[in-house]
């Protein structure tokens, strides 16, 4: 473990000047995830910015119905907000799908968005990872890769990666349209959080457009206005990351599919939105064989590993299961 | 003499409850040597086989905080000797991914951890050999198995009994690499005071851990103390030393004075050991009314290219059932891996999952409720020693845990059951487990306090307490043998220092120190009633007594411990998710000494079993030769989530020629079988059968023919 320093600036903008100005510096959340890869030494930051205190930890209502949650906000505290749990269902049962008790209070709306995958070639140092280690290959691709990707994967060439995002969090918020506000170096922007992570492409060292120094402030929820669920498989009945999980909300009339919204976990670089699923789904009937036919189409693109072939029937039957409890819930 | 039998038996509340609750029970990382503290961190091997052809530790040495760099070059030298992976930083030589290559004691730990990054090593690898299979050309029979077990026992003719077989099964059980984790990580402190050691040190039997310490420093045992009052858990790992310890006092001599050494998590998965993997294949044959005429088991597992450790795991086999054509054998690969080592219950926890899951093979082969199978096949003596039971009650276990369970009336056929998206079905398997006992001597000394006070009881034996409950289940054994109440007795155990006991494993630990304790007890109120008319005299009096080992019943009677599980399971059929909502679990188990502590010990077994069935799976990669899970976020145990309603009881058989306590041993009993039990339920409700553990939803798909 690298020795570093340790700042608590009195606001947001001292933050982001602090790490924009040291190459090496990170922003400190609850430090659950990134405390953890600096005792594994995959992590090596010289500076840590605690920004827990910092960014807002309240949520508040926005005019269109809609919520601002600040990025310091724990975890356990947004699962248990009375109006996510009443209006943004999926995204209070995500949390709860989560890690525990003790690593909810303690992490953040904002670290949560950017914690890095559990890839177990990423987690140490000691063997190759194209991530971690740009050009060293990646172990994965023909080693342990159960729980790796099925959909949108580089698989040849320098930016091999097969890893998935392991947050359940944001894939309810990607289902949920999020839209992620930053803090930079040279103001605000905001960000769709369909835009936040990037699929490994040429560079899997990067998991998210942000530049470095840009700090997470808050996330917006647009208002929803219809029923959402969220369905995670795993090995244990708790305290376990996704193979695939499932963030759904449907809006059904008359027995045919109005709005519907789709993403998928544990199956990709990024919470997956599942656009080609939805397109399929809207203005067809709210009948099983349709949402097979939709997961269907959507799954079409995957190309699963030696290994995790198995996830592909899975995200299909949680797809429609899923589905299939919203219209159920509707009736 | 009259026992008073109050405590024995009785769900005592644990003594040592309250130190711990408050955090004053001093486990060996808290252990006040009464100086300051270095701490020791060590740089681990990258590759799995090869030699170190150049190591730097010219810049960790210049850290600030840093006060020694130990590396093959500049490390003590130890005697010669030592086996398996105690030789530590002795040679350039690299045997397994992990291996400690040098090591850093520094000031603080946070300065230790920084060195060894600045340590820099250099290897000639070789390529890795890992892989575990039936067909390799080196698999070997060992010389013996642990716990002196024969490797191999032929009883008849096993292949003639299988061709002429009504019914045959033919089966290969795989069961993975597993890993000890005791939520207290191996700890390892170590104080020299001029030539006498003394290390406070997670184990799990002080006196197993001097013998090599004093042979590595060249030190008469004597001059060697282990203290370990604590401990966080042990499963087997603790049992014997590992680098640890070695390292500690390594470190402590070099530093000139008082050196920890702790465990990282990750290190858990490297440096003391693992459950070999075992692949078993398993043949049944039985006449149409189900009764076995041949029973085959072969074995085929791994141990390190520098130790051997060859795993018992067909010995269940040798006695469950009746068959009159047996055959058990045990071949080893040699492979670039860490020393396996013990893990609860070694041998039986995998054996049994392969035996016990055959057997409901058979009853579904046969049609035959598998209660009823187990039943028609119980052997009135053991079946291949040809020696009485000391006592055996394995179908009063099945009967009774059947009646709790509510088994009557199951449908045989599988996948019958459904309740929405839920699959049900229910299962059962036997239990069991070598009832033994070891050498123990035991002092015990009453203190007459000059006849003012109430008079105390000193009873001194080096017992270890790994969480157990042993500290309140001795003490009890202690206050009834005695004949008094349990305050008037002080306990001394974990600390090398007192009488000489074998360590808390293979389920021996209270039928040894409990055995110990009773006949010095016995011997003693035999000295107060001859000499002082029954009277304390008023400078006390001491007593030295003990047991030297087996019982004079060992040979000429089989002596295990049985039991029975029944398991409901609900198997998700959208992802293959699984869940054991109750389960039911009845023992044979003789005295049960604390009704308290023992049901804990049946629990945990379970669940432990439970564990192994849908989640512990250490994953290997083939080419790395690496582990590539080493955390508790990805090498899963069962969670209490995991865990539903457990029905636990036990039959009130003691085993009066098992030892002085007419116990046989609850540590291990808990989880042989369990696995089993959870995948025959398994198949019972989905009609699938996976036979290679742990049962993770991707092989419910697998076996669905959808990958
Ligand atoms: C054992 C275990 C099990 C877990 N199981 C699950 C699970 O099942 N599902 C799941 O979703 N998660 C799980 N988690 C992960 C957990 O949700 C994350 O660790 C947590 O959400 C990270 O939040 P944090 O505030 O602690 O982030 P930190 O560790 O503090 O930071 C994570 C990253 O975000 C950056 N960062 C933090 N805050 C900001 C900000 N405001 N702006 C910009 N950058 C920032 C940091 O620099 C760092 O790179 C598990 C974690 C553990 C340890
Ligand atoms: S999958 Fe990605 S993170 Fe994992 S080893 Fe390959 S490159 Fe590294």
């Amino acid at each position: 473990m690298r020795e570093f320093r340790y700042e608590q600036p009195p606001d947001v903008a001292g933050a982001v000047a602090l790490v924009a100005g040291a190459p090496d510096g990170a922003f400190l959340g609850g430090g659950t995830n990134l405390v953890d890869l600096m005792k594994l030494g995959v992590a090596t930051p010289d500076l840590l910015v605690d920004v827990r205190e910092l960014t807002s930890r309240e949520i508040t209502d926005l005019p269109d119905g809609g919520v601002r949650i600040g990025a310091g906000v724990p975890n356990a505290d947004l699962a248990a907000d009375r109006r996510v749990r009443e209006r943004f269902s999926v995204l209070a049962q995500a949390l709860l799908a989560g890690a525990s008790g003790q690593l909810r209070n303690r992490a953040t709306t904002g670290g949560n968005l950017l914690q890095r995958t559990r890839c177990g070639y990423f987690t140490d140092v000691t063997k190759p990872c194209n991530k971690r280690l740009p050009g060293s290959g990646c172990g994965a691709l023909e080693g342990v890769h159960r729980n790796h990707a099925i959909l949108g994967q580089t698989l040849d060439g320098p930016g091999t990666c097969v890893a998935t995002h392991p947050s359940d969090m944001a894939v309810a918020m990607l289902a949920l349209d999020a839209v992620v506000r930053v803090l930079g170096p040279d103001g605000e922007r905001a960000v769709p959080l369909a835009e936040l992570h990037r699929l490994p492409g040429e560079d899997p060292s990067r998991d998210t457009t942000l530049r470095h120094g840009e700090l997470i402030t808050a996330i917006d929820l647009p208002p929803l206005g219809f029923p959402s669920r969220y369905r995670k498989a795993r090995d244990r009945a708790s305290f376990a990351f996704a193979l695939v999980s499932v963030a759904a909300a449907l809006r059904v009339e008359d027995g045919v599919v109005r709005e519907a919204r789709l993403a998928l976990g544990g199956v990709a670089h990024t919470p997956w939105r599942a656009l080609t699923a939805e397109r399929a789904l809207v203005g067809g009937p709210a009948t099983e064989d349709a949402f097979a036919a939709a997961a269907a189409e959507e799954l079409e693109a995957a190309t699963p590993l030696r290994d995790n072939g198995f996830k592909v029937p899975l995200a299909r039957n949680l797809v429609v299961r899923t589905l299939a409890d919203l219209t159920e819930g509707s009736r | 003499m009259t026992t008073i039998d109050r405590l024995v038996g009785a769900g005592v509340d644990r003594i040592d409850g309250p130190a711990k609750v408050r955090g004053t029970a001093p486990y060996a990382f808290e252990q006040d040597p009464g100086e300051p503290i270095a701490h020791l961190a060590v740089v681990q091997s990258t590759v799995n086989r090869g030699r170190i052809s150049r190591l730097d530790a010219t810049r960790a040495e210049a850290m600030p905080g840093v006060l020694a760099v130990l590396t093959p070059a500049s490390a003590p030298r130890l005697a010669e000797g030592l086996s398996s992976d105690l030789p530590v930083l002795q040679s350039l030589d690299v045997h397994y991914q992990g291996q400690v290559v040098a090591a850093v004691v520094a000031e603080t730990s946070e300065i230790a951890a920084a060195a060894i990054g600045a340590v820099v090593v250099e290897y000639a690898a070789e390529e890795p050999d890992v892989v575990l299979s039936t067909d390799r050309a080196d698999l070997y029979a060992p010389e013996q198995l642990m716990a002196g077990f024969d490797t191999d026992s032929v009883i008849g003719d096993v292949d003639g009994a299988l061709a002429a077989a009504a019914v045959t099964i033919d089966a290969t059980y795989e069961t993975p690499t597993q890993h000890n984790n005791p939520i207290e990580m191996h700890t390892s402190m170590a104080r020299w005071d001029g030539d006498s050691l003394t290390m406070w040190d997670a184990n799990q039997g002080p006196h197993n851990i001097v013998n090599d310490l004093a042979k590595g420093f060249g030190l008469d045992r004597g001059q060697v103390r282990i203290i370990s009052p604590y401990v966080g858990g042990a499963f087997g790992s603790k049992a014997f030393p590992h680098p640890n310890q070695m390292l500690a006092a390594m470190a402590a001599r070099v530093v000139g004075r008082t050196v920890v050494f702790e465990l990282t998590r990750p290190q858990m998965f490297t440096l003391v050991g693992h459950r070999t993997p075992t692949i078993q294949r398993v043949r049944l044959g039985a006449d149409a009314d189900g009764r076995l005429t041949a029973i085959s088991h072969e074995v085929v597992e791994h141990t390190s290219k520098i130790s051997e450790f060859a795993e018992q795991t067909a010995t269940p086999t040798r006695v469950l059932y009746a068959a009159e054509n047996r055959r058990t054998t045990h071949r080893l690969a040699r492979l670039d891996v860490p020393p396996p080592t013990i893990m609860r219950a070694p041998g039986e926890t995998p054996g049994m999952f392969a035996l016990e899951s055959a057997m409901d093979e058979l009853a579904s082969a046969l049609g035959i409720d598998p209660v009823e199978l187990r039943i028609r096949n119980e052997p009135t003596e053991d079946p291949e020693r040809h020696v009485p039971w000391s006592s055996r009650h394995l179908v009063e276990c099945l009967r009774t845990g059947a009646e709790r369970f509510g088994w009557a009336g199951r449908d045989l056929r599988p996948r019958m059951r459904t309740e929405g998206r839920w699959l049900i079905g229910t299962g059962v398997a036997s239990a069991t487990y070598p009832t033994r006992r070891r050498k123990a001597q035991c002092r015990i000394s009453v203190d007459g306090r000059g006849g003012t006070a109430p008079v105390r009881y000193l009873v001194e034996i080096d017992g270890s307490d790994i969480g157990t409950g042993a500290w309140t289940a001795l003490s009890q054994i202690a206050a009834d043998a005695l004949g008094v109440a349990m305050d008037a007795v002080e306990l001394h155990i974990g600390d090398s220092r007192l009488p000489r006991a074998g360590g808390a494993g293979g389920s021996t630990g209270l039928a040894s120190w409990g055995s110990a304790i009773v006949l010095t007890a016995r011997d003693l109120r035999r000295r107060l009633d001859d000499e002082f008319g029954g009277q304390v005299p008023a400078d006390g009096v001491t007593v030295d007594g003990g047991i030297e080992g087996e019982g004079p019943h060992a040979k000429t009677h089989s002596m295990h411990a049985f039991g029975a599980h029944f398991v409901e399971v609900r198997v998700d059929a959208d992802s293959g998710e699984v869940r054991v909502p109750r389960a039911t679990s009845v023992y044979d188990a003789g005295t049960v000494v604390n009704a308290k502590t023992g049901r804990s010990q049946f629990i945990g077994g379970f669940s432990m079993g439970v564990s192994m069935a849908l989640h512990e799976e250490t994953l290997t990669d083939p080419r790395l030769g690496h582990y590539v899970n080493h955390d508790l976020a990805e090498y899963h145990v069962a969670t209490n989530a995991d865990i539903g309603e457990l029905d636990i009881s036990w039959l009130d058989h003691p085993d009066e020629l098992a030892n002085e306590l007419g116990l046989k041993g609850i540590g291990e009993i808990g989880i042989t079988g369990a696995a089993a039990a959870v995948a025959n339920a398994y198949w019972h409700a989905t009609g699938l059968r996976v036979r290679d553990l742990p049962i993770t939803p991707d092989k419910y798909f697998r076996e669905l023919g959808l990958t």
